[in-house]
């Protein structure tokens, strides 16, 4: 009766319980799970304890041990910046699930895209929230911007981390332009058509400026390439870089702004 | 202790008084020095004086031993050398020699400052290199100088006098006469006498001896003589001339680096759990929204791209639609060139331009107004581009022919 099935022997919840005990205590896991996270056998709510979460964490490039109260309000920030980041991390993978269907050449580019929606298991579905996601993630940014503005957060120390946003926000804008043609429908080739006419306009290096770009006078099948190479490879390349020198700014310049 | 500011000595008082029971008054009034130390401590008040340099006897005695062991003597010897504050066996100016002018030790005193300044040798060279180059001598030459050799100009002087001034006292040595070798070269006298004892020591000679001043007594280095003298007569030790600096500021250090210990307190909080699981729940919230989102709204796909049928209206990306619709009233020089480019420039030059250090709304109109009148006309333009134009990029209402947008 002690363990109330009227049997006398060890419950399964007990037993679960009981190989779950041992997983967690096992050197595998412990070696897994550094000292200090929730996760590992033992694991206490204490004041050391929640140091140890962030200082023997992965997340500890991005957050300090501490940070100030008014900071941690959601209304100070919408957490519009870590939201951006977020994006990036779902296009970064639901990017790579396209790669597997998408051929970047003229008739096929579109095939793949039309296929993805009848032969692709969840095909559909990833090209979609690639695709919002990538208008999202262009909201946020911009919004993070505006956010950072309302606050003064752009005030010494924190002028060049601005900066370094600002190029951030141009990234994100060709990222997503780039990534506007790879469908090769009337859309895209239309829409990047007008885009890029406009940069033409440009003095002096105008032409040439275009010619690069699109690779020849206008949008051909080699533009499809040149895109497609800019949109997975160089442009997300260069974000992460600048990424990574804004998060870094972030903390060195003394973490979240304010209070105002 | 006058330099120590009211509110330390106060707390440290109270503590004191707390730690020997007595009124914290009482304490202050006898570290302020204006009462006689409380009747458990007679002898307080005597030690600590060390009567000229005000320095604690214990610390003399330990620095006494240290010295005794490295020279070799014995610890009283040092002790009263020290408490005298005379150099070792540093002869005792007679009363009869002028003040300022000791007679100069005899080679075997074991004076710390002999041969230069007690300083090391590569320091001395160090400085003996930079002065050497800013006044374009040999470094050799300056550090002869530095280490108390006889400066350079000297140098002939100091080799015509000996011979003239050698026959009447063959035993003290030649007969110089330092004041007047001063004035002649610009020389501090101390450097003059330093440099002639040094070079004694060097070739074995005798000390020459100055015209002008008593001979110097024979090198009185009898340590009861040393201390004894000293004591006797504390202010012929120094003898530093007007003008020479014997000592340089290295730096200031502000009260506040050392006093104010206590950093200022913030109100913080730990991340974890308070900001990881806000985070989190605001990751979860925008993945949630964005698949239910993509689960119901298919990502637009026309037809295969066809370069010889421009669709009507051609729209480029809804981002970049705010400069489409600029297109429609300005030369694509300025929509399409220079309103970006003069946008982005302007935005990254934010920090640089504004240079208003407050952060609070209210300090702040103008900046706040200025660049939510550019946010609030990009947005204008945006959703005008987006909506309002139809067919050849004219003017629509959406609710009346339609949306001609796509995302």
């Amino acid at each position: 009766m002690a363990n109330g099935n009227g049997e006398g022997k060890v419950g399964l919840k007990e037993r679960l319980g009981q190989v779950g005990e041992n997983i967690r205590s096992s050197q595998v896991w412990s070696s897994i799970f550094r000292p200090g996270s929730p996760l590992r056998a033992g694991y206490s709510d204490s004041p050391r304890n929640r140091s140890y979460v962030i200082m023997n964490n992965v997340l500890y490039h991005l957050h300090p041990v501490k940070v100030k109260r008014h900071g941690v309000r959601l209304s100070y920030t919408l957490c519009l910046g870590g939201l951006s980041f977020f994006l990036f991390i779902l296009l970064t993978i639901t990017g790579i699930f396209l790669m597997f269907y998408y051929r970047p050449t003229s008739p096929a580019a579109f095939q793949d895209i039309q296929a993805l929606s009848t032969d692709v298991a969840f095909g559909q579905l990833v090209r979609n929230m690639h695709r919002w996601g990538a208008h999202l993630m262009v909201l946020t940014v911009f919004l993070h911007m505006a956010r950072v503005f309302y606050h003064g957060a752009y005030k010494p120390p924190r002028e060049f981390n601005w900066v370094v946003g600002i190029i951030l926000l141009l990234l994100t804008l060709l990222l997503s332009f780039t990534g506007y043609l790879l469908p090769w429908d009337q859309l895209a080739v239309w829409a990047v058509t007008v885009g890029t006419n406009m940069g033409a306009y440009a003095p002096v290096l105008g032409d040439q400026v275009s010619f690069a770009l699109i690779g020849g006078v206008q949008i051909t099948p080699d533009t499809l390439l040149r895109w497609y190479v800019l949109h997975v490879l160089f442009f997300p390349f260069v974000i992460v870089v600048f990424m990574a020198v804004h998060f870094w700014r972030v903390r060195k310049d003394g973490g979240i702004s304010g209070p105002l | 202790m006058a330099e120590i500011p009211e509110s330390i000595l106060r707390r440290s008082a109270e503590a004191r008084a707390k730690a020997e029971g007595r009124s914290v008054d009482e304490v202050l009034a006898e570290m302020k020095g204006e009462a006689a130390p409380a009747a458990a401590e007679p002898a307080a008040s005597a030690p600590p004086s060390g009567e000229a340099a005000q320095i604690p006897e214990a610390l003399l005695r330990r620095t006494a031993e240290a010295r005794a062991k490295k020279e070799g003597r014995s610890v009283e010897e040092v002790m009263a050398e020290l408490a005298g504050g005379a150099p070792a066996g540093g002869a005792p100016a007679a009363p009869a020699a002028s003040a300022a002018e000791p007679a100069p030790a005899a080679p075997a005193a074991a004076a710390p400052s002999g041969g230069g300044s007690g300083l090391p040798e590569h320091l001395v060279r160090r400085s003996a290199e930079a002065r050497a180059k800013r006044e374009g001598r040999s470094v050799d030459e300056v550090m002869a100088e530095l280490m108390g050799e006889a400066p350079a100009a000297a140098e002939p002087a100091l080799a015509a006098a000996p011979p003239a001034a050698a026959a009447p006292a063959a035993a003290a040595g030649p007969v110089r006469d330092l004041d007047a070798e001063s004035a002649t070269y610009s020389v501090p006298v101390p450097l003059l006498e330093r440099a002639m004892v040094a070079r004694a020591r060097k070739d074995g000679t005798a000390v020459p001896t100055m015209a002008g001043a008593a001979p110097a007594p024979a090198a009185a280095a009898t340590p009861a003589a040393g201390g004894a003298v000293a004591a006797a007569a504390p202010a012929a030790a120094p003898a530093i001339p007007e003008g020479v600096r014997t000592q340089r500021l290295l730096t200031v250090v502000k009260a506040g680096a050392i006093q104010q210990v206590k950093a200022e307190p913030h109100d913080k909080v730990n991340v974890w759990p308070h900001l990881l699981a806000i985070e989190f729940v605001a990751l979860m919230v925008v993945l949630a929204a964005l698949f239910v989102f993509s689960v119901f709204v298919d990502a637009p796909l026309l037809e295969f791209a066809n370069f010889n049928e421009q669709p009507n209206p051609s729209k480029a990306p809804w981002y970049f639609l705010g400069l489409q619709e600029l297109l429609s009233y300005f030369d694509p020089q300025v929509a399409g060139i220079i309103v970006p480019t003069f946008g982005a420039i302007g935005l990254a030059m934010i920090p640089y331009v504004d240079r208003n250090p407050s952060v609070r709304p209210s300090d702040r109109k103008l900046a706040i107004m200025i660049f939510s009148f550019f946010l609030f006309a990009a947005a204008v333009l945006t959703i005008y581009g987006s909506f309002f134009r139809g067919p050849g990029f004219n003017f629509t209402f959406p609710w009346v022919d339609g949306v001609f947008f796509d995302f």
